[in-house]
């Protein structure tokens, strides 16, 4: 640990300052973090169990089906980073920014708006981890009981997706949530949301759609997502996958570099 | 120029200093320098463009003109450097109303890269200095306003500051808490600590300043120690009239202002009173009674920094 922080520059060990900042906040209050873990739990057992009686196998792209609920797991897991993220950058985010003025007494010290930024952005991955780890652990368990929801070695590889799924919509939350002026503005986010969630092949697979909406789902970031983890649960795996890496690392960093900006914009006057 | 730590140096240097928002001018073209040990004031009413000086101190707001260093550092580019040297008590409470008192200090310390364990240490002791130590486990919310000023000024001081800014420290408390917090700014000052605040109280100025500058309409109108500014700008004391209007009569200040004409080496007629400057006071009550004038109220006072104030842009402080 002592190796650790030494090693560690100033730069990576600042953000992490208002992690344990938000970690004393929860530490008495620690069941109010576990809510979010359900949600996603939930939906797998009417969506992919429920529903999926009904609906049977579903046929992948690479040409295997697979049952109803190893189809749809991924996409709550994708889902359930993005939802954990957004929570976190948007009413959280605001809360502390405009209201209980967090950020004006943080910068007075040498914590610096990048740190601030990346430190929000971290505790949101870190709690948006803790789901994920649910998650799969449930998964993991429904597979000892014979319902396997899992098919492919690299399965735990959607773990560390997670984490990217998370990592863009934290960024790109935080910097959305720059621009608000007032909490009813956040009707709007809901707005972009709700439809990702629903339609994002999440539940069924897109070639549903017209070739030009197909396109246009493609584009969104939750499709990235599900497709990301669904590509290592299912074990189908191809170059398209790195489309999904570096559109989501990509989307996470520009949201810090904005949130950045306006931060300084907001805070230094 | 480069970093010393000379003790002639001053901690705070400011020449032409500018602040513009837009076409509003803040701060407009301000000199001033803040040497080591010292208490120093910006003395002004609300709007005078003092915690819009104080920000650009903090490093947390950019100077738009003119030349400004903080221990001989560049707020530009030396930001984070300067804060770690700095305690900064700001106007409006920023507590964080998430944790206990304790925690509040705690976590602050941390953000100034300090260990848990000496951010402890330093917590426990900070807490005994301001009176806190039975409300370490409470909420903030609930203190009062004099003991969250005090956990302010405790979180300040949690990186052992050289210099500390405080803006507006007292504004809003009680009496009593008032003299409990600046009973604990001069301890600091005593230890060596050099203190840096805005007030447009007179007697917070009086009490703690060393010197201090007078700002008005965001231009520094004058500079010296308290009693020196008094002494360069009004008579040693002051004979404060007041008459009772009749009901019905229209405006008298004419006519009164002829009645106390070459009473005294300058009159000032307010809507409430009529301050004559005098240096002797009872003489001059005396001469206002020869004169046929019946005020309703007389008192003779030491002359103050509002006076001061007064005399030099026309306008009352408190107002």
């Amino acid at each position: 640990m002592v190796g650790l922080r030494i090693a560690l520059p100033l730069a990576m060990r600042r953000p992490t300052r208002l992690v344990q900042r938000n970690m004393l906040v929860y530490r008495h209050s620690f069941m109010v973090i576990f809510s979010g873990f359900f949600e996603p739990l939930f939906y797998l057992l009417s969506m992919g169990f429920g529903v999926g009686a009904l609906i049977g196998d579903v046929a992948l792209g690479d040409g295997r089906s697979v049952p109803y609920a190893v189809f749809v797991a991924p996409a709550l897991l994708a889902s359930s980073a993005m939802n954990g993220a957004i929570y976190e950058t948007s009413n959280n985010f605001f809360g502390k920014l405009k209201y209980a003025k967090l950020y004006d007494a943080i910068i007075a010290t040498p914590m610096s708006l990048q740190d601030v930024a990346r430190g929000e952005v971290l505790w949101a991955l870190m709690r948006g981890s803790l789901y994920s780890i649910g998650f799969l652990g449930v998964v993991g368990l429904l597979s000892l009981v014979g319902l396997g929801l899992i098919s492919s070695p690299l399965a735990w590889l959607a773990f560390p997706s997670a984490t990217v799924v998370g990592y863009a919509f934290a960024g790109a939350g935080m910097a959305a949530t720059t621009f608000v002026r007032k909490w009813r503005d956040f009707d709007f986010l809901q707005l972009a949301i709700m439809p990702m969630f629903l339609f994002s092949g999440t539940f069924y697979p897109i070639d549903a759609y017209p070739a030009a909406v197909q396109t246009f789902v493609q584009l969104t970031p939750l499709y990235r997502g599900v497709h990301l983890i669904r590509a290592f649960t299912t074990g189908s795996l191809d170059a398209t996958l790195l489309i999904d890496l570096v559109y989501l690392i990509a989307m996470g960093t520009v949201g810090l570099a904005i949130t950045s900006r306006r931060l300084g914009k907001l805070l230094l006057a | 120029m480069s970093e010393t730590s000379s003790a002639s140096q001053p901690q705070i240097h400011a020449r032409g200093l500018t602040k513009r928002f837009g076409s509003f001018t803040a701060v407009d073209g301000i000199d001033f320098d803040v040497a080591p040990g010292e208490a120093f004031g910006f003395l002004g009413p609300n709007g005078a463009g003092k915690t819009s000086a104080m920000r650009m101190i903090g490093t947390v707001s950019p100077v738009t003109a003119g030349e400004l260093t903080i221990f001989g550092l560049d707020p530009a580019r030396h930001g984070a450097r300067i804060r770690s040297r700095l305690g900064v008590v700001p106007q409006a409470d920023t507590l964080d109303n998430e944790l206990s008192v304790l925690e509040n200090l705690l976590i602050y310390g941390r953000y100034f890269d300090l260990s848990w364990a000496e951010s402890r240490r330093r917590a426990t002791e900070l807490l005994e200095f301001v009176q806190l130590t039975e409300r370490a486990n409470d909420q903030v919310e609930p203190l009062s306003g004099g003991m969250k000023r005090r956990l302010v000024i405790a979180r300040a001081l949690i990186n052992e500051p050289s210099l500390l800014l405080l803006d507006e420290p007292t504004t809003g408390l009680d009496p009593q808490a008032r003299h409990l917090l600046w009973d604990r700014l001069y301890r600091l000052k005593q230890r060596g600590v050099t203190l840096c605040l805005t007030t447009h109280y007179m007697d917070e100025a009086e009490q703690l300043c060393d010197r201090l500058v007078v700002m008005d309409r965001a231009k520094i109108v004058a500079e010296g120690s308290p009693r020196e500014l008094i002494d360069r700008y009004v008579t040693r004391e002051v004979l404060e009239l007041r008459f009772h209007r009749p009901e019905g009569e229209t405006d008298d200040s004419a006519v009164l202002g002829k009645k106390l004409e070459g009473l005294a080496e300058r009159i000032e007629q307010l809507p409430d009173r009529v301050l004559v400057y005098a240096t002797d006071g009872e003489a001059a009550a005396a001469a206002a009674y020869e004169r046929g004038l019946r005020p309703a109220s007389v008192l003779v006072r030491r002359s103050s920094l509002e006076d001061v104030f007064l005399r030099l842009t026309g306008r009352s402080l408190a107002e």
